[in-house]
């Protein structure tokens, strides 16, 4: 199914990146960990096409990413266990922000695959270039177009599943010609409520959502190209079942324009320049719930201006990258309350007081080949970083916490890291060191009575943070003989500064029902550790087995637990392939018990769990179009469960059958 | 030509000096409105406050008394005055402080009054004004009007120790979400007419939003006594824009409660409360 699909494409890209380096082609930004193919792509032409996955679902397949969900749509993606402030979460480079205090709106999800062609999951400092972090990168990679005279083609889908009566419909229609290319696609997703095993419906878990986007290029000459795109995503009636809370509207309008110059001397291999705008509107609604002590209107706006210009450069052994990164973006937050008693006045909060957020960075790379089984990568990347709360009433209310506050505060940020790679026949090893820092977010620094539905606390932000700082290790080892291949890697992370909330016993709560207030604030140290094995075994050549195993730890220097810390988890499958056509993958996704967690923070005991699924695929591929049909079933013994990720418990979906039907074709002759 | 030029010099020195005039006068009462005239023979007393009315509660008044006769605003006088509630069935005064010059003006004089009740269809207040100008003294007297409040911002109360008590709000008159300076005034009735402040009790303030749940707010500072003007000052902090509840718990110099109660699960209010509106 697409599911299998993915982890062989995932393992195609992956063990190519390691067993098959091709020297003189301009690797991209080695320390990738990861790449999630999505969507068309040149190197598997039979066996994948455009699947309605959610993008979510495809981050799920991911070894390095885990996803706190709380409810059927907008998951937020976790890196090496550190959620989005601590990550670069980025669309082809650009940086764009939320507008949801609750972080109900992850970036991913003002995106569909449609959109997409890949997404890059960079670990730690490997994500550091386009911006500053902690836990890593997510990049977001827009489709690409070579310029060639294709003629038109598109693709038509349709998704249906039974578990929440999803329907997922997409369109696709391009016409690339050598000058130029235009290149449009719609998505429309529609759920109900979803059901968790024992046939338990999860209330207000339904959404609606389409996204459409429009690129449009033109070959300049044959070194430089410009191409602008814009995406529209859209999304009402969203439920969240883990929360207090849904969301009538979210909404992006994302745009850029963008120039590539190609091979301007000898020693410049690629140029691209972007810049862009994005807009978010966020509403949240709590009219459809049927217990509201009070009501409230609860908007939220996210705006990002910038520019991001990269180039790519190569002399002898070294290979080149340089980023520049600017972006201002403003983000604004409100809470409208209305008293039971009609007649009297509104009460009103800025819960994100208007903070305008600089921000100029420049980054560097360099990777040396001294021969072909030695290298090494070094970087370094610094940064200016301005907040400044534009908003008076905003200023004055944070005031309160904070009499000695500045509107204006400034930072440097900066990361360095290095990385030796050693290539044998069939070993390579991959060891590095890195250091850096970033900002407190909106919320951490200036957020104001935000309510957190896990742990019950109402959150103050702090705008005198210091910068949170990782000092990094790593390494990662990967081995093949015959018919197995097995892969290693462990990420240890020391962070200084930690930034977490803390219980003031001095402050009473403002939410009606919050337990009390925590004030943002900075943990001395805390000790991060992430490992991951996989094992692959082809036994015969249409058949694959694989085993995935993660470890995580994550303890504060008094050894007390951190939140959101992944439990012992594994998956394991076995696929089969018929004559190039066909595909059937069985496989078990599970976790232990979650014996450490985080009492202060919310968390409680997850118990251990395993779900069965069932993915089959077929192809039929004629000259000018392709037919790929996707089904399966998914936890198949209709098993209730909930894991360490999902918010306040809420559980997982129950049994689900689903079929996915493409349809491409193109009318270039073959 | 030159002709021209000597009434040009004139026009605009005569409009020059006119101006003048006019400058002082208007920098005298800048932000500031007339409320009334009280006026008699020889004198007109002008009532201004920043808001051109008189309110329930606590007032700032300021005062300047013209001669009719030169037509002049009086720079030394000494001023008194006497608020008066006519009711049905007695007369009876009101808290105030005594009439100052504002410092830097040249004719504006500066009290407050606080007013505890407000008018009604057979009630109303009359302000009585003494002045002395040199050798000169008089009287001028007028009804005054004092409406009903949205907010109730002062309170009269019988304490523990059988004596009769006024609060008012004081500052903030146009609370806002921030940490606002809060000033209390305290007084006592004495007698009939004199009602002066309360020295050295303590007060102690605990604002809510009853409208939500009663929550309160962080970094209050309970208002406590100033000698300096004779009033209780301390920080009021508002997290946001809607109706607030200011209960208090009043204590003499002995720590006896005199008047309040703590807030508390069952208990939602004081018995003794102010109420606002954050903008």
């Amino acid at each position: 199914m697409r599911k299998s699909i993915l982890y062989i494409l995932l393992l195609a890209v992956y063990t190519q990146k390691i067993f098959a380096q091709e020297i003189d082609s301009i690797p991209d930004e080695l320390q990738l960990d990861e790449v999630i193919v999505v969507g068309k792509s040149n190197q598997n032409i039979g066996k994948q096409t455009k699947t309605l996955s959610s993008l979510d679902e495809y981050l799920e397949k991911s070894s390095k990413v885990t996803l706190i969900k709380r409810g059927g749509y907008a998951w937020e993606p976790m890196i090496n266990n550190m959620s989005s402030e601590r990550l670069n979460i980025t669309i082809d480079g650009m940086h764009i922000f939320g507008a949801c205090t609750d972080k109900m709106d992850p970036i991913t999800s003002y995106v569909d695959v449609s959109n997409l062609s890949e997404i890059n999951i960079s670990s730690g400092q490997s994500g550091s270039s386009t911006g500053a972090t902690v836990g890593g990168g997510l990049n977001l990679v827009r489709t690409k177009h070579d310029f060639c005279n294709q003629g038109w083609s598109g693709a038509v889908d349709l998704g249906v599943e039974s578990n929440s009566s999803l329907v997922s419909t997409g369109l696709n229609l391009k016409y690339i010609h050598s000058k130029f290319f235009i290149d449009a696609d719609f998505m429309y997703r529609n759920a109900d409520n979803y059901k968790a095993g024992k046939n338990k419906t999860v209330n207000f878990s339904q959404f609606t959502k389409y996204n459409t986007s429009v690129s449009l290029g033109v070959k300049l000459n044959e070194k430089n190209t410009l191409s602008g795109s814009v995406i529209f995503d859209n999304a009402n009636n969203v439920g969240y079942p883990a929360l207090p809370m849904d969301v009538a509207l979210a909404r992006a309008t994302i745009t850029n324009l963008q120039h590539t110059a190609f091979d301007i001397n000898d020693f410049i291999k690629e140029w691209d320049t972007k810049i862009y705008f994005n807009t978010i509107q966020h509403i949240m609604d709590d009219t459809k719930r049927p217990f509201v002590p009070m009501h409230m209107d609860m908007p939220g706006w996210s705006k990002t201006a910038g520019i991001y210009s990269k180039l790519d450069a190569a002399k002898e052994k070294h290979y080149l990258t340089f980023n520049l990164n600017v972006y201002y973006n403003q983000s604004k937050a409100e809470m409208t309350m209305y008293p039971n008693d009609t007649a009297q006045p509104l009460m009103f909060m800025l819960t994100w007081p208007d903070v305008r957020t600089t921000y100029t960075g420049i980054s560097a790379k360099d990777r040396i080949k001294f021969n072909e089984n030695h290298s090494i990568q070094y970087g370094l990347s610094a940064g200016f970083y301005q907040n400044y709360v534009a908003d008076k009433f905003g200023l004055n209310s944070l005031e309160i916490f904070y009499p000695n506050m500045k509107a204006t505060k400034q930072r440097f940020l900066y990361s360095t890291q290095f990385n030796y790679i050693l290539n044998k026949s069939n070993f390579e090893l991959n060891t590095g060191l890195a250091y850096g820092d970033r900002a407190p977010s909106v919320s951490e620094g200036y957020g104001f009575y935000l309510f957190n539905s896990f742990d019950k606390y109402d959150y103050i932000g702090n705008p005198d943070l210091k910068n949170e700082k990782s000092l990094e290790s790593s390494i990662a080892l990967g081995y093949k003989i015959s018919k197995f291949k097995a892969n290693i890697s462990a990420t240890y992370f020391h962070i200084f500064d930690y930034i977490i909330g803390k219980i003031n016993p001095d402050y009473a709560p403002m939410t009606i029902g919050a337990s009390g207030i925590k004030e943002y604030k900075a943990l001395n140290a805390v000790n991060i550790l992430s490992t991951d094995l996989t094992l692959e075994y082809h036994p015969v050549n249409i058949l694959k087995t694989r085993a995935f195993f993660t470890y995580n730890y994550g303890k504060d220097n008094q050894r007390q637990p951190l939140p959101l810390i992944r439990p012992f988890s594994f998956n394991m499958s076995a696929t089969a392939f018929i004559k190039n056509v066909a595909d059937i993958e069985l496989a078990v996704d599970g976790a232990s018990k979650q014996y450490t967690y985080s009492k202060e923070y919310g968390e409680s005991e997850t118990p251990a769990f395993a779900i069965l699924n069932l993915y089959a695929g077929y192809v039929l591929e004629k000259t000018n179009y392709k037919l790929h049909l996707r089904f399966g079933v998914e936890n198949i013994l209709n098993t209730y469960y909930s894991t360490y990720s999902d918010w306040n418990h809420i559980p997982r979906k129950g049994r689900n059958f689903f079929i996915n039907v493409s349809y491409t074709f193109n009318k270039a002759k073959q | 030509m030159q002709k021209i030029i000597i009434m040009a010099i004139a026009i605009f020195s005569i409009a020059f000096s006119a101006c003048k005039k006019e400058a002082v006068k208007i920098s005298e009462t800048a932000g500031l409105i007339k409320v009334q005239e009280l006026s008699n023979e020889d004198y007109i007393i002008e009532v201004y406050t920043e808001s051109g009315a008189l309110q329930l509660g606590y007032n700032d008044i300021y005062l300047r008394l013209k001669n009719k006769l030169t037509g002049n605003y009086e720079e030394n006088a000494t001023l008194d005055w006497m608020p008066e509630m006519h009711m049905v069935m007695m007369t009876h005064s009101c808290p105030k402080s005594a009439i100052e010059k504002v410092s830097k003006k040249q004719t504006l004089y500066k009290g407050y009054i606080v007013f505890q009740m407000p008018e009604n269809k057979d009630e109303h207040w009359n302000l009585t004004i003494d002045y002395t100008v040199g050798e000169t003294t008089g009287t001028v007297s007028d009804q005054i009007s004092v409406p009903n409040s949205t907010y109730k911002n002062v309170a009269s109360f019988t304490g523990s120790d059988s004596k009769k008590y006024i609060i008012a709000l004081v500052q903030p008159q146009q609370p806002v979400v921030a940490v606002n300076d809060f000033i209390v005034g305290l007084f006592t009735m004495e007698t009939m007419s004199k009602f002066p402040p309360v020295e050295n009790f303590s007060i102690l303030s605990d604002p809510r939003m009853p409208d939500m749940g009663n929550h309160s707010s962080p970094n209050n500072v309970s208002p406590a006594y100033n000698a300096t003007d004779k009033l209780y000052h301390g920080k009021l902090s508002l997290t946001m824009t809607g109706e607030w509840r200011l209960n208090f718990i009043i204590k003499n110099a002995d720590n006896d409660i005199i008047k309040g109660e703590a807030i508390t699960e069952e208990n939602e209010s004081s018995s003794l409360f102010l109420d606002i509106k954050a903008k």
